[in-house]
Protein backbone atom coordinates (compact mmCIF):
# COMPACT_ATOMS: atom_id res chain seq x y z
CA UNK A 1 0.00 0.00 0.00
CA UNK A 2 2.83 2.34 0.78
CA UNK A 3 4.75 1.49 -1.84
CA UNK A 4 6.84 4.05 -3.60
CA UNK A 5 8.98 3.94 -6.30
CA UNK A 6 11.70 6.63 -7.79
CA UNK A 7 10.78 8.38 -11.03
CA UNK A 8 12.09 11.20 -13.08
CA UNK A 9 10.13 13.95 -14.04
CA UNK A 10 10.34 15.03 -17.68
CA UNK A 11 7.83 17.79 -18.21
CA UNK A 12 5.29 19.48 -15.77
CA UNK A 13 1.96 21.16 -16.48
CA UNK A 14 0.54 23.18 -13.56
CA UNK A 15 0.38 20.60 -10.80
CA UNK A 16 0.55 17.56 -13.10
CA UNK A 17 3.66 15.88 -14.56
CA UNK A 18 4.83 13.44 -17.22
CA UNK A 19 7.16 10.79 -15.32
CA UNK A 20 9.21 8.52 -16.60
CA UNK A 21 9.82 4.82 -15.20
CA UNK A 22 11.76 2.33 -17.19
CA UNK A 23 10.35 3.57 -20.26
CA UNK A 24 7.19 3.87 -19.05
CA UNK A 25 5.10 7.52 -19.40
CA UNK A 26 2.97 8.04 -16.94
CA UNK A 27 0.59 11.24 -15.67
CA UNK A 28 1.40 12.19 -12.12
CA UNK A 29 0.57 14.76 -9.18
CA UNK A 30 2.67 16.95 -7.89
CA UNK A 31 -0.24 18.79 -5.57
CA UNK A 32 2.27 17.02 -2.47
CA UNK A 33 5.60 18.09 -3.87
CA UNK A 34 5.07 21.55 -5.46
CA UNK A 35 8.93 21.92 -4.88
CA UNK A 36 9.54 19.37 -8.17
CA UNK A 37 11.24 20.74 -11.11
CA UNK A 38 11.88 18.47 -14.21
CA UNK A 39 14.87 16.48 -14.22
CA UNK A 40 14.19 15.15 -10.43
CA UNK A 41 13.39 11.92 -9.03
CA UNK A 42 10.36 11.73 -7.11
CA UNK A 43 8.86 9.40 -5.12
CA UNK A 44 5.69 8.47 -6.84
CA UNK A 45 2.67 6.96 -4.66
CA UNK A 46 -0.92 5.82 -6.29
CA UNK A 47 -0.07 9.03 -8.79
CA UNK A 48 1.14 11.43 -6.63
CA UNK A 49 4.73 12.55 -6.29
CA UNK A 50 5.39 12.31 -2.04
CA UNK A 51 8.67 13.31 -2.16
CA UNK A 52 11.95 14.72 -4.21
CA UNK A 53 14.70 12.36 -3.91
CA UNK A 54 17.54 14.01 -2.60
CA UNK A 55 20.23 13.27 -4.46
CA UNK A 56 23.50 14.95 -2.16
CA UNK A 57 21.71 12.54 1.05
CA UNK A 58 21.38 9.38 -1.61
CA UNK A 59 25.50 9.93 -2.15
CA UNK A 60 26.06 10.43 1.04
CA UNK A 61 24.71 6.98 2.12
CA UNK A 62 26.45 5.27 -0.25
CA UNK A 63 29.83 6.85 0.53
CA UNK A 64 29.10 5.96 4.19
CA UNK A 65 28.64 2.54 2.89
CA UNK A 66 31.14 2.14 0.92
CA UNK A 67 33.39 3.41 3.47
CA UNK A 68 32.12 0.47 5.96
CA UNK A 69 32.74 -1.95 3.00
CA UNK A 70 36.44 -1.30 3.10
CA UNK A 71 36.41 -2.20 7.18
CA UNK A 72 35.22 -5.60 5.84
CA UNK A 73 37.37 -6.75 2.82
CA UNK A 74 37.07 -9.99 4.17
CA UNK A 75 33.42 -10.33 3.56
CA UNK A 76 32.50 -8.06 0.65
CA UNK A 77 33.04 -10.87 -1.95
CA UNK A 78 29.58 -10.46 -3.01
CA UNK A 79 28.25 -13.68 -1.83
CA UNK A 80 24.65 -12.20 -0.99
CA UNK A 81 24.07 -12.27 -4.47
CA UNK A 82 24.41 -15.74 -4.43
CA UNK A 83 22.09 -16.56 -1.53
CA UNK A 84 19.44 -13.98 -3.04
CA UNK A 85 19.70 -16.35 -5.95
CA UNK A 86 19.07 -19.11 -3.88
CA UNK A 87 16.47 -17.90 -2.22
CA UNK A 88 14.31 -17.25 -5.33
CA UNK A 89 15.19 -20.66 -6.80
CA UNK B 1 17.06 1.77 -12.31
CA UNK B 2 18.62 4.90 -10.55
CA UNK B 3 17.76 5.12 -6.46
CA UNK B 4 17.28 0.75 -6.45
CA UNK B 5 19.97 -0.59 -8.16
CA UNK B 6 22.38 1.09 -6.33
CA UNK B 7 20.70 0.12 -3.23
CA UNK B 8 20.80 -3.56 -3.86
CA UNK B 9 24.60 -3.47 -4.34
CA UNK B 10 25.83 -6.93 -3.05
CA UNK B 11 28.83 -6.35 -1.74
CA UNK B 12 28.14 -3.16 0.31
CA UNK B 13 25.25 -5.42 1.70
CA UNK B 14 27.96 -8.00 2.29
CA UNK B 15 29.78 -5.55 4.67
CA UNK B 16 26.43 -4.24 6.41
CA UNK B 17 25.85 -7.94 6.74
CA UNK B 18 29.32 -8.17 8.62
CA UNK B 19 28.53 -5.47 10.79
CA UNK B 20 25.34 -6.86 12.12
CA UNK B 21 27.28 -9.87 13.00
CA UNK B 22 30.29 -8.26 14.50
CA UNK B 23 28.11 -6.32 16.99
CA UNK B 24 25.07 -8.65 17.94
CA UNK B 25 25.99 -10.38 21.10
CA UNK B 26 22.35 -10.37 22.53
CA UNK B 27 19.25 -11.73 21.59
CA UNK B 28 16.78 -8.85 20.37
CA UNK B 29 13.39 -8.95 18.62
CA UNK B 30 12.89 -6.03 15.97
CA UNK B 31 9.36 -5.13 14.65
CA UNK B 32 9.08 -3.91 10.97
CA UNK B 33 5.88 -1.77 11.47
CA UNK B 34 5.54 -1.79 7.28
CA UNK B 35 3.77 -4.71 5.55
CA UNK B 36 6.10 -3.22 2.70
CA UNK B 37 9.43 -3.74 4.48
CA UNK B 38 7.37 -7.70 5.50
CA UNK B 39 7.67 -7.73 1.70
CA UNK B 40 11.16 -6.88 0.92
CA UNK B 41 12.75 -8.81 3.88
CA UNK B 42 11.27 -12.00 2.55
CA UNK B 43 11.56 -11.25 -1.23
CA UNK B 44 15.32 -10.42 -0.49
CA UNK B 45 15.91 -13.68 2.07
CA UNK B 46 17.15 -11.23 5.08
CA UNK B 47 15.79 -12.90 8.00
CA UNK B 48 17.84 -15.94 7.01
CA UNK B 49 21.03 -13.62 6.82
CA UNK B 50 20.91 -11.95 10.17
CA UNK B 51 22.54 -13.47 13.13
CA UNK B 52 19.70 -15.99 14.95
CA UNK B 53 19.91 -13.71 17.89
CA UNK B 54 18.31 -10.97 15.80
CA UNK B 55 15.07 -11.42 14.86
CA UNK B 56 12.99 -9.95 12.70
CA UNK B 57 9.12 -9.77 13.39
CA UNK B 58 6.33 -8.38 11.27
CA UNK B 59 3.85 -5.22 12.67
CA UNK B 60 0.33 -3.64 11.85
CA UNK B 61 1.60 -1.76 8.57
CA UNK B 62 -1.03 -3.37 6.38
CA UNK B 63 -3.85 -1.40 5.52
CA UNK B 64 -6.31 -4.19 4.39
CA UNK B 65 -5.04 -6.58 7.46
CA UNK B 66 -5.97 -3.86 9.75
CA UNK B 67 -9.30 -2.78 8.41
CA UNK B 68 -12.06 -3.87 10.72
CA UNK B 69 -14.67 -6.23 9.73
CA UNK B 70 -17.50 -4.27 10.52
CA UNK B 71 -15.68 -1.27 8.64
CA UNK B 72 -15.74 -4.12 5.35
CA UNK B 73 -19.08 -4.90 5.97
CA UNK B 74 -19.84 -1.53 5.53
CA UNK B 75 -18.39 -0.50 2.36
CA UNK B 76 -19.81 -3.96 0.88
CA UNK B 77 -22.94 -2.73 1.98
CA UNK B 78 -21.97 0.55 0.18
CA UNK B 79 -21.56 -1.10 -2.76
CA UNK B 80 -24.93 -2.43 -3.00
CA UNK B 81 -27.37 0.51 -3.28
CA UNK B 82 -28.47 1.44 -6.18
CA UNK B 83 -26.83 4.02 -8.84
CA UNK B 84 -23.33 3.80 -6.31
CA UNK B 85 -19.96 2.79 -7.62
CA UNK B 86 -17.59 2.36 -5.31
CA UNK B 87 -13.89 2.42 -6.16
CA UNK B 88 -11.43 0.59 -4.45
CA UNK B 89 -7.34 -0.25 -4.01
CA UNK B 90 -7.38 -3.79 -5.90
CA UNK B 91 -6.17 -5.33 -2.56
CA UNK B 92 -9.62 -4.78 -0.68
CA UNK B 93 -10.96 -6.57 -3.56
CA UNK B 94 -11.08 -10.69 -1.75
CA UNK B 95 -10.75 -9.84 1.70
CA UNK B 96 -13.98 -11.90 3.06
CA UNK B 97 -16.19 -9.91 4.88
CA UNK B 98 -18.92 -11.25 7.40
CA UNK B 99 -20.85 -12.03 4.07
CA UNK B 100 -18.77 -12.23 1.30
CA UNK B 101 -16.34 -9.96 -0.51
CA UNK B 102 -16.28 -6.55 -2.43
CA UNK B 103 -15.56 -9.23 -5.45
CA UNK B 104 -18.70 -11.62 -4.53
CA UNK B 105 -20.67 -8.24 -4.49
CA UNK B 106 -19.64 -7.44 -8.24
CA UNK B 107 -20.14 -10.71 -9.10
CA UNK B 108 -23.77 -9.80 -7.79
CA UNK B 109 -24.00 -6.50 -9.98
CA UNK B 110 -22.67 -4.11 -7.53
CA UNK B 111 -20.77 -2.04 -9.64
CA UNK B 112 -17.07 -1.83 -7.58
CA UNK B 113 -14.11 -0.48 -9.91
CA UNK B 114 -10.29 -0.86 -8.84
CA UNK B 115 -8.74 2.29 -9.20
CA UNK B 116 -4.56 3.40 -8.81
CA UNK B 117 -5.71 6.74 -7.51
CA UNK B 118 -7.94 8.72 -6.64
CA UNK B 119 -7.39 10.59 -9.73
CA UNK B 120 -9.31 7.83 -11.12
CA UNK B 121 -11.87 8.17 -8.89
CA UNK B 122 -11.81 11.74 -9.84
CA UNK B 123 -12.18 10.94 -13.55
CA UNK B 124 -14.95 8.18 -12.91
CA UNK B 125 -16.86 11.00 -11.02
CA UNK B 126 -16.99 13.63 -13.89
CA UNK B 127 -17.70 10.74 -16.45
CA UNK B 128 -20.70 9.79 -14.29
CA UNK B 129 -22.23 12.70 -12.97
CA UNK B 130 -25.49 10.91 -12.81
CA UNK B 131 -23.70 8.11 -10.62
CA UNK B 132 -22.69 8.62 -6.53
CA UNK B 133 -19.01 7.59 -6.55
CA UNK B 134 -17.55 6.55 -3.00
CA UNK B 135 -13.56 5.97 -2.75
CA UNK B 136 -12.73 3.65 -0.46
CA UNK B 137 -10.26 5.23 1.79
CA UNK B 138 -7.58 2.56 3.36
CA UNK B 139 -4.24 3.31 3.70
CA UNK B 140 -1.80 5.51 6.11
CA UNK B 141 -0.31 8.70 6.44
CA UNK B 142 1.13 7.70 2.79
CA UNK B 143 -2.15 7.95 1.23
CA UNK B 144 -4.16 10.05 3.25
CA UNK B 145 -3.03 12.75 1.46
CA UNK B 146 -3.51 12.19 -1.96
CA UNK B 147 -7.17 11.32 -0.61
CA UNK B 148 -7.18 15.10 1.21
CA UNK B 149 -5.82 16.62 -2.29
CA UNK B 150 -8.53 14.54 -4.25
CA UNK B 151 -11.24 16.02 -2.09
CA UNK B 152 -9.89 19.54 -2.70
CA UNK B 153 -9.61 18.92 -6.41
CA UNK B 154 -13.49 17.62 -6.25
CA UNK B 155 -14.59 20.72 -3.88
CA UNK B 156 -12.47 23.55 -6.52
CA UNK B 157 -14.53 21.53 -9.59
CA UNK B 158 -17.61 21.75 -8.37
CA UNK B 159 -17.88 17.47 -8.74
CA UNK B 160 -20.80 17.10 -5.87
CA UNK B 161 -20.99 13.05 -6.70
CA UNK B 162 -17.44 11.54 -5.38
CA UNK B 163 -17.42 10.93 -1.63
CA UNK B 164 -14.78 9.25 0.84
CA UNK B 165 -15.75 6.57 3.38
CA UNK B 166 -12.22 7.30 5.32
CA UNK B 167 -10.94 4.12 6.86
CA UNK B 168 -7.52 5.84 7.15
CA UNK B 169 -5.06 5.10 10.07
CA UNK B 170 -1.99 6.63 11.93
CA UNK B 171 0.90 4.53 12.48
CA UNK B 172 1.99 6.33 15.33
CA UNK B 173 -0.56 5.74 17.88
CA UNK B 174 -0.86 2.29 16.56
CA UNK B 175 2.71 1.46 17.61
CA UNK B 176 2.20 3.15 21.09
CA UNK B 177 -1.09 0.18 21.41
CA UNK B 178 1.54 -2.55 20.61
CA UNK B 179 4.07 -1.60 23.25
CA UNK B 180 1.32 -0.89 25.71
CA UNK B 181 0.38 -4.40 25.05
CA UNK B 182 3.67 -5.47 25.94
CA UNK B 183 3.08 -9.17 23.98
CA UNK B 184 6.09 -8.49 21.77
CA UNK B 185 9.21 -7.37 23.98
CA UNK B 186 10.54 -5.06 21.42
CA UNK B 187 14.04 -4.06 21.47
CA UNK B 188 13.75 -1.85 18.29
CA UNK B 189 10.95 -0.58 15.37
CA UNK B 190 12.30 -0.43 11.87
CA UNK B 191 10.08 2.94 11.07
CA UNK B 192 7.92 3.02 7.92
CA UNK B 193 9.67 4.89 5.34
CA UNK B 194 7.11 6.06 2.91
CA UNK B 195 4.62 7.21 6.61
CA UNK B 196 7.91 9.02 7.71
CA UNK B 197 8.57 10.86 4.49
CA UNK B 198 5.08 12.30 5.34
CA UNK B 199 5.14 12.93 9.13
CA UNK B 200 8.68 13.11 9.36
CA UNK B 201 10.84 11.17 11.14
CA UNK B 202 10.28 13.35 14.46
CA UNK B 203 7.36 11.98 14.81
CA UNK B 204 8.70 8.76 16.11
CA UNK B 205 10.66 10.49 19.03
CA UNK B 206 8.34 9.41 21.32
CA UNK B 207 9.32 5.80 20.67
CA UNK B 208 12.88 6.86 22.39
CA UNK B 209 11.46 9.29 25.03
CA UNK B 210 8.42 7.13 26.36
CA UNK B 211 9.74 3.86 25.65
CA UNK B 212 13.06 3.89 25.62
CA UNK B 213 12.65 1.94 22.38
CA UNK B 214 15.36 2.62 19.62
CA UNK B 215 13.63 3.52 16.13
CA UNK B 216 15.20 3.06 12.69
CA UNK B 217 13.76 4.79 9.33
CA UNK B 218 14.47 2.42 6.64
CA UNK B 219 13.61 2.39 2.70
CA UNK B 220 12.84 -0.63 0.71
CA UNK B 221 15.39 -1.90 -0.83
CA UNK B 222 18.09 -4.48 0.67
CA UNK B 223 20.56 -1.81 1.61
CA UNK B 224 17.83 0.40 3.56
CA UNK B 225 16.88 -2.06 5.81
CA UNK B 226 20.24 -4.07 6.78
CA UNK B 227 21.16 -0.40 7.17
CA UNK B 228 18.36 0.24 9.85
CA UNK B 229 19.09 -3.20 11.43
CA UNK B 230 22.67 -2.46 11.80
CA UNK B 231 21.16 0.75 13.34
CA UNK B 232 19.11 -0.47 15.56
CA UNK B 233 21.70 -3.58 17.22
CA UNK B 234 23.84 -0.12 17.27
CA UNK B 235 21.51 1.40 19.39
CA UNK B 236 20.07 -1.63 21.15
CA UNK B 237 23.54 -2.96 22.15
CA UNK B 238 24.65 0.23 23.69
CA UNK B 239 21.98 1.18 25.78
CA UNK B 240 20.99 4.42 23.93
CA UNK B 241 17.72 4.61 22.25
CA UNK B 242 17.24 7.38 19.45
CA UNK B 243 15.60 8.05 15.94
CA UNK B 244 17.90 7.10 13.30
CA UNK B 245 16.87 7.92 9.60
CA UNK B 246 18.75 5.51 7.62
CA UNK B 247 16.59 6.93 4.80
CA UNK B 248 17.56 10.20 4.35
CA UNK B 249 17.15 10.72 0.56
CA UNK B 250 13.75 10.82 1.32
CA UNK B 251 12.97 11.30 4.64
CA UNK B 252 13.31 14.85 6.39
CA UNK B 253 12.84 14.94 10.37
CA UNK B 254 9.90 17.43 9.92
CA UNK B 255 8.51 15.44 7.24
CA UNK B 256 6.37 16.56 3.76
CA UNK B 257 4.90 20.04 4.99
CA UNK B 258 2.83 20.41 1.87
CA UNK B 259 1.30 16.89 2.21
CA UNK B 260 0.87 17.60 5.81
CA UNK B 261 -1.01 20.72 5.12
CA UNK B 262 -3.35 19.38 2.70
CA UNK B 263 -4.07 16.35 5.33
CA UNK B 264 -4.79 19.00 8.38
CA UNK B 265 -6.76 21.13 5.73
CA UNK B 266 -8.75 18.03 5.00
CA UNK B 267 -9.00 15.59 8.06
CA UNK B 268 -9.27 15.21 11.91
CA UNK B 269 -7.94 12.53 13.97
CA UNK B 270 -10.43 9.99 15.08
CA UNK B 271 -10.93 7.13 16.89
CA UNK B 272 -10.71 4.12 14.64
CA UNK B 273 -11.28 0.28 14.98
CA UNK B 274 -7.73 -1.85 13.77
CA UNK B 275 -8.19 -5.73 13.45
CA UNK B 276 -6.00 -6.89 16.58
CA UNK B 277 -5.89 -4.18 18.00
CA UNK B 278 -9.51 -2.88 19.11
CA UNK B 279 -10.19 0.63 19.29
CA UNK B 280 -7.42 2.90 19.90
CA UNK B 281 -7.66 6.52 20.55
CA UNK B 282 -6.74 9.25 17.89
CA UNK B 283 -5.19 6.46 15.96
CA UNK B 284 -7.99 7.12 12.64
CA UNK B 285 -8.48 10.02 9.81
CA UNK B 286 -12.50 11.65 9.76
CA UNK B 287 -13.27 14.26 7.43
CA UNK B 288 -13.79 17.68 8.91
CA UNK B 289 -17.42 19.45 9.59
CA UNK B 290 -16.63 21.64 6.67
CA UNK B 291 -15.86 18.59 4.48
CA UNK B 292 -18.78 16.61 5.32
CA UNK B 293 -20.86 16.74 2.39
CA UNK B 294 -17.48 14.09 1.02
CA UNK B 295 -18.27 12.22 3.74
CA UNK B 296 -19.90 8.54 2.73
CA UNK B 297 -20.35 7.40 6.06
CA UNK B 298 -22.59 10.34 6.40
CA UNK B 299 -23.77 10.34 2.87
CA UNK B 300 -24.65 6.43 2.92
CA UNK B 301 -25.61 5.32 6.63
CA UNK B 302 -26.08 1.58 6.16
CA UNK B 303 -26.02 -1.25 8.65
CA UNK B 304 -24.69 -4.52 7.58
CA UNK B 305 -26.12 -6.46 10.90
CA UNK B 306 -23.67 -8.00 13.21
CA UNK B 307 -20.39 -9.33 11.81
CA UNK B 308 -19.01 -12.80 11.74
CA UNK B 309 -15.61 -13.96 12.98
CA UNK B 310 -14.32 -16.39 10.82
CA UNK B 311 -13.11 -19.48 12.84
CA UNK B 312 -9.69 -19.56 13.86
CA UNK B 313 -7.90 -16.91 11.39
CA UNK B 314 -5.08 -15.26 13.36
CA UNK B 315 -5.00 -12.52 11.62
CA UNK B 316 -5.45 -9.78 14.72
CA UNK B 317 -2.80 -11.41 16.44
CA UNK B 318 -0.34 -11.64 13.19
CA UNK B 319 -1.05 -8.15 12.94
CA UNK B 320 0.05 -6.99 16.52
CA UNK B 321 3.29 -9.44 15.88
CA UNK B 322 2.19 -12.40 18.91
CA UNK B 323 2.11 -14.61 16.88
CA UNK B 324 3.95 -15.59 13.33
CA UNK B 325 1.80 -16.95 10.13
CA UNK B 326 2.85 -20.83 10.62
CA UNK B 327 1.33 -20.73 13.95
CA UNK B 328 -2.12 -20.28 13.03
CA UNK B 329 -4.11 -23.69 11.63
CA UNK B 330 -5.28 -22.40 8.75
CA UNK B 331 -1.95 -21.14 7.00
CA UNK B 332 -1.33 -22.83 4.22
CA UNK B 333 -4.06 -25.31 4.69
CA UNK B 334 -7.74 -23.95 4.64
CA UNK B 335 -6.18 -20.35 4.10
CA UNK B 336 -3.89 -20.05 0.76
CA UNK B 337 -3.56 -16.81 -1.21
CA UNK B 338 -5.69 -18.64 -4.03
CA UNK B 339 -8.45 -19.19 -1.07
CA UNK B 340 -7.87 -16.75 1.66
CA UNK B 341 -9.59 -16.74 4.52
CA UNK B 342 -7.98 -13.76 6.51
CA UNK B 343 -6.73 -9.94 4.80
CA UNK B 344 -3.18 -10.83 5.93
CA UNK B 345 -3.33 -13.84 3.18
CA UNK B 346 -4.99 -11.36 0.72
CA UNK B 347 -2.69 -8.46 0.88
CA UNK B 348 0.68 -8.30 -1.05
CA UNK B 349 1.73 -6.81 1.93
CA UNK B 350 0.46 -9.18 4.61
CA UNK B 351 2.50 -11.13 6.89
CA UNK B 352 0.56 -14.07 5.43
CA UNK B 353 1.11 -13.88 2.03
CA UNK B 354 4.85 -13.09 2.05
CA UNK B 355 5.47 -16.39 4.56
CA UNK B 356 3.27 -17.86 2.19
CA UNK B 357 5.49 -16.87 -1.12
CA UNK B 358 8.77 -16.76 0.06
CA UNK B 359 8.62 -18.67 3.89
CA UNK B 360 10.89 -22.02 3.65
CA UNK B 361 7.91 -24.01 4.64
CA UNK B 362 6.28 -26.79 3.32
CA UNK B 363 2.80 -25.41 1.88
CA UNK B 364 0.53 -28.23 1.82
Amino acid sequence: MCLAVPTLIKSVEGDMALAELGGVERTISLTLTPEARVGDYVLIHTGFAISVVDADEAQETLRLLTELAASYPDETNGNLQSTISHQRS
Amino acid sequence: MKYIDEFRNPTLASSLLADIHARATRPVRFMEFCGGHTHAIFRHGLRQMLPPTVQLHSGPGCPVCVTADADLDRAIAMSKLPGVILTTFGDMLKVPGSHGSLQTAKAEGADVRVVYSTLDALQIAREHPERKIIFLGIGFETTAPTVAASILQAEAEGLHNLTVFSLHKLTPPATRAILDAGESRLAGIIGPGHVTTIIGSQAWEFLSQDYHVPCAIAGFEPLDILQAVAALVEMAEGGQPAVANTYSRSVRPEGNRAALDILCRVFETSDAEWRGLGRVPASGLALRPEYARFDAALAFPVDPGPTRQHMGCRCGDVVRGAVEPPECLLFGRACTPARPIGPCMVSAEGACAAWYQYGDIGHE
